[in-house]
């Protein structure tokens, strides 16, 4: 009992020097407290900045087929091929620099991930708010949607909307869209619900601005710190889902090739010891999620105080 | 007990004898000194009433007896001699072997010490067999005998259920019992009847008077109550920030205290021949245990506080057998009045 | 308590019902299966014969009452591509996905579990770390991709184990399935051959589960630790290995084994994955084979059947749940 007591006496104290200690300022030193989430990030940067720059650095433009060499394919990493530069993580049966693929397939994989969790975010968020804004009847109905949808695995609804759309980058996206929104909805109506009854929203109540205004300038930058770390963490989400989507035949189309795709095209090579046409946009997948799960979790850490040790 | 060396006369060696305990822990914002130089012992078959607010570090001091400290918090210093031997320095399977069956802990809110999921045969049973090497049905044998012993009807039923099916007052006396099964030599018993309704708290005072007496076990009995101290125990010793303030005879202390806590606790509490009177209160709160004002801690809330306070009070012996950690006393007071 | 059980049975059965109105519409409202299945040279007359053989040409919702009524006699409608019974052909596959399923279960509690209790008893020791740092590598490898990596290593390079299929099932079991290959239940778990089949499939399916065995476990052991009565069990001088693994363990086995269960129906539905990387002749890679040719039939018997599956399992875990935690079932029984 009294330990408890002894370790709740001693959160409030610890209090920091610095003078001008802004609320992001001391969330920057808290998050930069994990060498291992300070480590994410700086990894998560450099292959953001791949993605973003791809055209311009990859040795090779993997979608134009006149720079392809058909006699390339399959080469092992290291290989110097026709065109005279070396394919360092080889080629694969088209002759694709698998180097490139990645760089590309980088960019198609985040713009999808981030793209559908952006947007997953705003519809959640606005139906969360709405929901404990409104309360009542909108709210049990929003929440037994979210319920409803929760209780079935990510991957079964997916499969449900692609069965009922078909195939293509459009249709991922909605699908992942589909899929998250309701982690988000249930997230923002929990923290506004417990928000709205604070003084400041009634303060704005009483001088009659206008509900709109209420919520999204008033309630929603108060629910932004757990949104924030749903958010990070459903972009990887987001971004493995989408990878074992167009794995399965049913994401993006070829033409576009995805890192998930990259992986289901070297499949069938996988059994006759050619590894690498699967293996290495693995890799990039493997770190690409790894890095924005880090950085998730030490954000859940620093952002949720009820965690805080 | 006879398996200690036999003791000349029970008065000159004590059951339990606390000399300078002082357990800290060691958390991040700082150390926090829960139990700082605290002495005091127990006779055989005596009841010691341990009082203070919650947080002066007194349930910490019953976990100190046990070895139940856990990190952060250690004992950093001091003795705990039980029937002579020096607990702090004893192996966890030494102590393991006296804890349930030599020494027994009685803890604060029996809706949390008993195990939910486990019967309480199995809980009861257990603890026989730790200690004892008898044949399971013994052990059941020995169980339904001491829930007999605290008042729980037939018992044979009862060792069935599950602690849920229970009272809070009903789980107080399993967690009693369970205590008992060894017939230990001191219980630390954790404000056990502080969550419960008073009349149950009655029958379970009464009935644990009567085990101490006619057992001879020895007790600390935990608690913020004075009025139960009162009604229980032999000598008192009150915490204050982890320290000990004043210990003494109880009829002594609580007619007429030494440290100003003392006389503000019990002018705290009501009574019947106050009737009509304003409380008296103690100002202030509990200091944190982190920072505590330099000097007497009490300093910033007491009423007879002065210059000579600034420095450390030790403990020291005010009368016969009163000793209290104060500069300026209570007794002072009154005779500067007479 | 029966009481409860046929409010329970009400609720799963409106459930069911509005899935099916989803699952109906959204396979027969988008997309034309015509298109697919018949041959582009076909003339007019042709197509229309095919499309009324096929109900194709009532309104959705006479379709949907057709589909509602055979649903209910036990007829899902015949697979377009396979011209049998869809219902029938996923039953066919299902003791391959349930004998997945329940394989990685117990994977994943015989490695999650022992794991999950060391990493929350010494939280500190450099052997939890790198559990728990294993277990986010868990949630964030692709499974599909480990999958893979698991076939390039096992099958491929060391050729321990084979890559791909399901292997013995019935001629091993004689007595059970001789008859035949498509009928009767096989099952790949009864043979050594079948086993080794079913190793890499099942640990890969598990993978996920392991890491959410081990920070539960963990999460479980951490706070139940904390809990006054196992102080007061240290108090009675029971040995730590009593407190740890009666006091402690029974406690954290209620909500793992809980979600647990509750996975079951997600590792059914992620077994798709699974499935297609080793080929595994399950409903899995039956529904995406389905997908990929509109084999709505079969679309919609799986999605209905994983409805049910799902609703039967969250019943099944609540009674359960009620069975291992005496508070629950005395509160269920008054």
């Amino acid at each position: 009992m009294s330990q408890a007591a002894i370790g709740g006496a001693a959160t409030p104290a610890a209090p920091r020097k610095d003078k001008v200690e802004t609320p992001f300022r001391r969330f920057v030193s808290e998050f930069a407290e994990s060498k291992v989430a300070m480590f994410g990030l700086i990894v998560f940067s450099i292959i953001a900045l791949i993605a973003i720059l791809a055209p311009w650095i990859a040795p090779q433009n993997p979608y134009d087929l006149a720079q392809l060499d058909i006699m390339d394919g399959r080469m092992e990493p290291g290989t110097v091929g026709g065109a005279g530069f070396t394919y360092w993580l080889g080629t694969d049966d088209q002759g694709r620099d698998m180097l490139s693929g990645i760089m590309y397939g980088l960019r198609i994989s985040l713009t999808v991930g981030a793209g559908s969790a952006l947007i997953a975010c705003l519809v959640g968020a606005s139906l969360g708010l709405l929901a404990a804004y409104a309360g009542g009847r909108t709210d049990s109905a929003i929440m037994r949607l979210v319920d409803l949808q929760l209780s079935f695995p990510s991957i079964l609804v997916a499969l449900m909307i692609l069965a009922f759309l078909g195939k293509g980058v459009m249709n991922v996206v909605i699908a992942l869209v589909i899929v998250e929104w309701a982690y988000y909805a249930r997230t923002v109506r929990g923290t506004a619900l417990v928000e709205r009854r604070r003084e400041y929203i009634e303060a704005a109540q009483c001088l009659a601005l206008p509900t709109h205004r209420i919520m999204f300038r008033h309630l929603l930058p108060n629910c932004l710190p757990p949104l924030i770390v749903i958010a990070t963490m459903q972009v990887a989400r987001a971004i493995a889902l989408e990878a074992t989507l167009s794995f399965l035949g049913l994401g993006v189309p070829i033409t576009e090739p995805s890192l998930g795709l990259l992986i289901a095209n070297g499949y069938e090579y996988m059994l006759s010891g050619k590894y690498w046409i699967s293996f290495y946009p693995g890799i990039a997948l493997l770190i690409t999620i790894v890095s924005i799960n880090l950085v998730g979790d030490q954000l859940r850490d620093v952002l949720n105080p009820r965690l805080k040790k | 007990m006879t398996v200690a060396s036999t003791p000349a006369s029970p008065a000159a060696a004590p059951t339990l004898e606390v000399r300078n305990l002082r357990t800290h822990f060691f958390t991040r914002a700082g150390v926090v000194k829960a139990v700082d130089d605290v002495s005091f012992s127990i006779g055989r078959g005596k009841v010691l009433g341990l009082v203070g607010e919650s947080g002066s570090g007194k349930t910490v001091t019953g976990f100190s007896v046990l070895g139940l400290v856990d990190p952060p918090g250690r004992i950093v210093g001091g003795e705990i001699l039980f029937q002579g031997r020096d607990l702090t320095k004893m192996s966890e399977a030494e102590m393991r072997d006296l804890r349930g069956n030599r020494v027994a802990m009685i803890f604060q809110d029996p809706m949390m010490t008993l195990n939910p999921v486990l019967r309480v045969d199995t809980q009861m049973i257990e603890t026989v067999l730790a200690h004892k090497k008898v044949s399971r049905e013994e052990a059941r044998q020995r169980a339904r005998d001491t829930l007999g012993m605290v008042g729980i009807p037939s018992p044979d039923e009862r060792l069935k259920s599950y602690p849920h099916q229970f009272s809070g007052g009903m789980r107080q006396r399993v967690a009693i019992a369970i205590a008992l099964l060894h017939e230990p030599d001191l219980i630390v018993a954790d404000e056990p009847t502080t969550a419960l309704d008073v009349t149950i708290q009655g029958q379970i005072l009464a009935e644990v008077q009567k085990l101490a007496t006619t057992t001879g076990t020895s007790l600390i009995w935990i608690t913020h109550d004075l009025s139960v101290v009162a009604g229980l125990a032999d000598e008192v010793a009150v915490m204050y920030a982890g320290r000990i303030v004043e210990k003494g005879a109880v009829s002594d202390v609580l007619d007429a205290p030494l440290h100003p806590y003392t006389f503000g606790l019990i002018g705290s509490v009501p009574s019947r021949n106050k009737r009509g009177e304003p409380l008296r209160q103690i100002p202030g709160m509990t200091p944190s245990l982190l920072n505590l004002p330099p000097g007497c801690a009490f300093r910033t809330r007491c009423p007879r506080a002065a210059e000579v306070c600034m420095a450390e009070p030790e403990i020291r012996e005010l009368a016969p057998g009163r000793e209290a950690r104060c500069f300026r006393p209570m007794n002072e007071a009154a005779e500067q009045a007479a | 308590m029966t009481v409860y059980l046929v409010r329970r049975l009400i609720q799963a059965l409106f459930v069911v019902l509005a899935m099916s109105v989803i699952v109906f519409v959204g396979v027969y409202a988008i997309g034309d299966p015509v298109e697919i299945l018949i041959s582009p040279d076909a003339d007019q007359i042709e197509r229309e014969r095919a499309v009324r053989a096929l109900g194709l040409d009532l309104p959705l919702w006479q379709q949907y009452l057709v589909f509602l009524t055979n649903a209910v006699q036990g007829d899902l409608g015949r697979s377009f591509v396979f011209n049998e019974p869809a219902l029938k052909l996923i039953l066919q596959r299902m003791p391959a996905t349930l004998e997945l399923a329940f394989g990685a279960m117990f994977l994943s509690i015989i490695i999650g579990l022992p794991l999950g209790l060391y990493a929350g008893l010494r939280p500190n020791s450099p052997a939890s770390k790198t559990i728990m740092a294993g277990s986010i590598l868990g949630f964030s490898l692709p499974t599909f991709w480990v999958g893979l990596m698991l076939i390039m290593v096992f099958a491929v390079q060391l050729g321990w184990l084979p890559s791909t299929g399901r292997g013995e099932t019935c001629s091993v079991l004689g007595f059970v399935g001789l008859t035949s290959c498509s009928s009767g239940t096989q099952w790949s778990f009864l043979t050594l051959n079948g086993l080794s089949h079913m190793a890499m499939p099942a640990l890969n399916l598990a993978l996920f589960k392991i890491s959410l065995v081990i920070r539960l476990t963990r999460a479980g052991v951490r706070e139940t630790m904390l809990m006054d009565y196992v102080k007061f069990a240290r108090a009675k001088g029971l040995s730590p290995s009593r407190v740890t693994f009666v006091h402690v363990f029974k406690n954290i086995l209620i909500p793992v084994v809980t979600v647990v269960g509750l996975e079951l129906g997600s590792t059914i539905a992620f077994s798709v994955v699974t499935e297609s990387v080793f080929a595994w002749p399950g409903m899995g890679k039956l529904i995406i084979d389905s997908i990929n040719v509109l084999d709505r039939p079969v679309i919609v018997a799986y999605l209905m059947i994983i409805v049910l599956l799902f609703i039967t399992i969250n019943l099944v875990v609540d009674l359960t749940y009620s069975m291992l935690d005496p508070r629950v079932r005395l509160e269920s029984k008054a």
